[in-house]
């Protein structure tokens, strides 16, 4: 579904991703670990069409399509969805009118019709209560005011409106408790199917311990040094990153 | 300089040949006040940029313009079924519609209104019976640092009367239309309107100012407003001159004890437009809300003038304005809160904050707060930027393209300005107007 070919990516003069390769296949989800400042959040944001990451060298083909060619928007119409982690705050803009916005660019890409009102409410209402969303939530301002937990619930809510081919998790899990965790993963979990995949972008074992990752790479220096099953987040977990670099080639970080 | 010299020894001259225009029955004390007027006009003259409250506005444009007075422009007969583009859809208000500065009895209804509400032509109240207005006219406007007010006093015929005595409640709005065109030569009008509220009363007032045709004219505006005892008023201007019109409004509030006054001033339209809103507080546990909008395009000025005097106790004072500029327009935004030694308690939050969609676009915001009392609690916020380019590539990772995106960041930058409109009718309309301001969006009609 995802393939990323020797990826180079900077930013201003800085190389941040320094040819990354990874291959991710209908209904698999990958984790990409990896220490602060090793590339995780650039190679999420540079994957959703961010101007201000420059790539220098490499490709990301999405279905076969050149997905760094693509606008942002685009790409999300192609089926590609980042959760961001740190979801901006739009007062003034509603959540029911922002998601109706975004799911009907989505569907008129798609070459469908506007989804009906009560259709819209009917999903909206389904998908809520996966996340334990009250009543009151579509009325607010787009992430107005939301505490840190309620913005990360409302990035995987908008991922079970919008239903994306492909899923990019960034931070997810950073700033939930566990009560909060646990509904993330649980609504990750039911949207897991063999047509849908994810990147899971994260410093911590915390979510993967309710997602299992098929894959995990851990990113070092812009640079996925090392990839294995699940036991290597765990292993990671209990010894840190430190063995990591020492068995990795080149100069550490 | 010349040129506002020029300028005011034309408006001085025609003076002369519209008095010998008026009836001779007018009464003896407007003719003073007229020729009072015309000298305090002919000793400021019109004002330039080195005048302190003009810094950021120059009124050259308006002032190369040879206006003659309305009343000597021939009537124009403008169609009933075209108001609707003025009106507020299924809202029910009285409507008295002026054509350039005239009172057109044909175009105008009355809803039934309680007994003892006068709302009236007030050219046929100086006619009929002048002592209705003699005390209360001219009283709450300063004419000395004011060329446009000095003006219009000078000039002044028609506009409305409207005065709800004690104990009323009027629940239908009132709507106050002015609507310009100019024809052959460019005309100025000068409306004045006379708000008087009693004790106990309670009433909504709506003045539109709009251009009938795409001509070059001149508004010259004043609105005068008392609020009685205990009293509440929602007052809205909508400013939707035509894009070639000049528009110098002036309003002065005055509020007694325990009223409670919303004015929305709503600045769309207009070569230039200034919109002076001075209130002031004269007795204890009043309370202020100015709402105000302003969008320009083109190379559209808008000078908004604001001054809050808290000359009595523990009112309570909120401004909030916010400006959208686009192209090559200029906006202004100077807000004066003054808080009178003794006036403790109070309590005065001005925002302003502007949003500049084209780099060419310019904004002055001047905040002024003039406090000599000490227990109070005053804030003040102003802020100029863009679009948040963050917030653009949220909307669009969302698959909401960039357009759109930009779209419904502009609007929902204005959303709690709209939000405060609270008669629904006339909040959808606003809807409209500003939607129509902004780059089309298909799918997109409704409001975020």
């Amino acid at each position: 579904m995802l393939e990323i070919n020797g990826l180079h990516v900077r930013i201003g003069n800085k190389e941040i991703l320094k040819g990354i390769d990874l291959s991710v296949r209908a209904g698999e989800v990958h984790a990409v670990m990896g220490p602060n400042g090793s590339g995780k959040t650039t190679l999420a944001q540079v994957l959703a069409g961010r101007v201000s990451y420059e790539v220098t060298a490499g490709q990301a083909l999405f279905g076969g399509k050149d997905l760094l060619a693509m606008k942002p928007e685009d790409r999300a119409r192609e089926g590609v969805f980042m959760a961001f982690q740190y979801p901006v705050e739009i007062p003034g803009v509603s959540n029911a009118y922002f998601l109706k916005a975004a799911l009907n660019a989505i569907r008129k890409y798609r070459g469908e019709d506007e989804i009906d009102a009560m259709d819209f409410v009917s999903l909206v209402q389904e998908r809520m209560k996966l996340l334990g969303l009250d009543e009151s939530f579509m009325k607010r301002g787009l992430n107005e005011g939301f505490s840190g937990g309620e913005k990360k619930k409302n990035e995987v809510f908008q991922m079970a409106v919008l239903e994306p081919k492909f899923c990019i998790l960034d931070e997810t899990d950073s700033g939930l408790d566990i009560d909060a965790l646990r509904l993330v993963a649980d609504a990750i979990n039911v949207m897991r199917s063999p047509k849908r995949s994810m990147l899971v972008v994260t410093h911590y074992q915390r979510l993967l311990d309710y997602v299992t990752p098929d894959v995990v790479h851990v990113l070092v220096d812009g640079k996925i040094v090392k990839s294995g099953d699940a036991d290597l987040a765990r292993n990671l977990e209990k010894h840190g990153y430190g063995w990591i670099l020492e068995e990795a080639p080149g100069p550490a970080p | 300089m010349a040129l506002a010299l020029d300028a005011k020894e034309t408006f001085v001259s025609e003076f002369d040949a519209f008095v010998k225009t008026l009836d001779r029955g007018q009464p003896d004390w407007l003719a003073g006040r007229r020729r009072e007027a015309i000298a305090t006009f002919r000793k400021l003259g019109f004002p330039t940029t080195k005048h302190e409250d003009w810094k950021y506005t120059n009124l050259a444009p308006l002032l190369q313009v040879p206006f003659r007075p309305a009343i000597l422009g021939r009537p124009e007969r403008i169609p009933q079924e075209q108001l609707e583009a003025y009106t507020f859809g299924v809202l029910k208000t009285s409507l008295l519609v002026f054509v350039n500065g005239r009172y057109a009895r044909r175009l105008s209804y009355l809803r039934p209104l309680p007994e003892g509400v006068r709302v009236a032509s007030l050219a046929e109240v100086l006619r009929d019976e002048p002592e209705a207005v003699e005390v209360a006219l001219g009283r709450r406007v300063r004419i000395d640092d004011n060329a446009f007010a000095a003006l219009n006093a000078a000039f002044l015929q028609d506009g409305a009367f409207v005065e709800i005595p004690k104990n009323t409640t009027v629940e239908e709005p009132i709507h106050l239309l002015f609507l310009s065109s100019s024809r052959d030569s460019p005309l100025v009008s000068y409306p004045r309107n006379l708000i008087l509220l009693g004790p106990r009363s309670r009433a909504a007032v709506i003045e539109t100012y709009a251009g009938w045709s795409p001509d070059v004219y001149l508004t010259d505006a004043v609105t005068e407003v008392a609020v009685g005892p205990a009293s509440a008023l929602d007052h809205y201007t909508m400013v939707r001159e035509s894009e070639a019109g000049f528009h110098m409004g002036t309003m002065s509030v005055d509020q007694d004890r325990d009223t409670s006054v919303v004015c929305h001033s709503i600045s769309l339209g207009g070569k230039i437009a200034r919109n002076t809103v001075i209130t002031k507080f004269h007795g204890e546990g009043g309370s202020l809300l100015l709402n105000g909008l302003f969008m320009t395009e083109g190379t559209q000025q808008a000078d908004n003038y604001t001054r809050i005097d808290h000359a009595a106790p523990a009112c309570t004072s909120v401004e909030l304005y916010k400006g959208i500029l686009n192209d090559r327009s200029r906006g202004v935004f100077n807000g004066n809160i003054v808080v009178r030694p003794g006036a403790q308690k109070t309590v005065a939050r001005q925002t302003n904050k502007n949003l500049l969609v084209s780099k060419d676009a310019f904004v002055d915001s001047t905040p002024g707060l003039e406090i000599l009392a000490d227990d109070v609690k005053c804030s003040h916020a102003s802020t100029i930027g863009q679009l948040d380019e963050a917030a653009i590539f949220y909307l669009r990772t969302r698959g909401i393209d960039e357009e759109a995106s930009r779209h419904i960041l502009t609007y929902a930058f204005i959303a709690d300005v709209v939000n405060q409109v609270k008669e629904a009718p006339i909040r959808i309309k606003l809807d409209r107007l500003i939607l129509s301001r902004l780059p089309r969006v298909a799918g997109l009609e409704e409001t975020p």
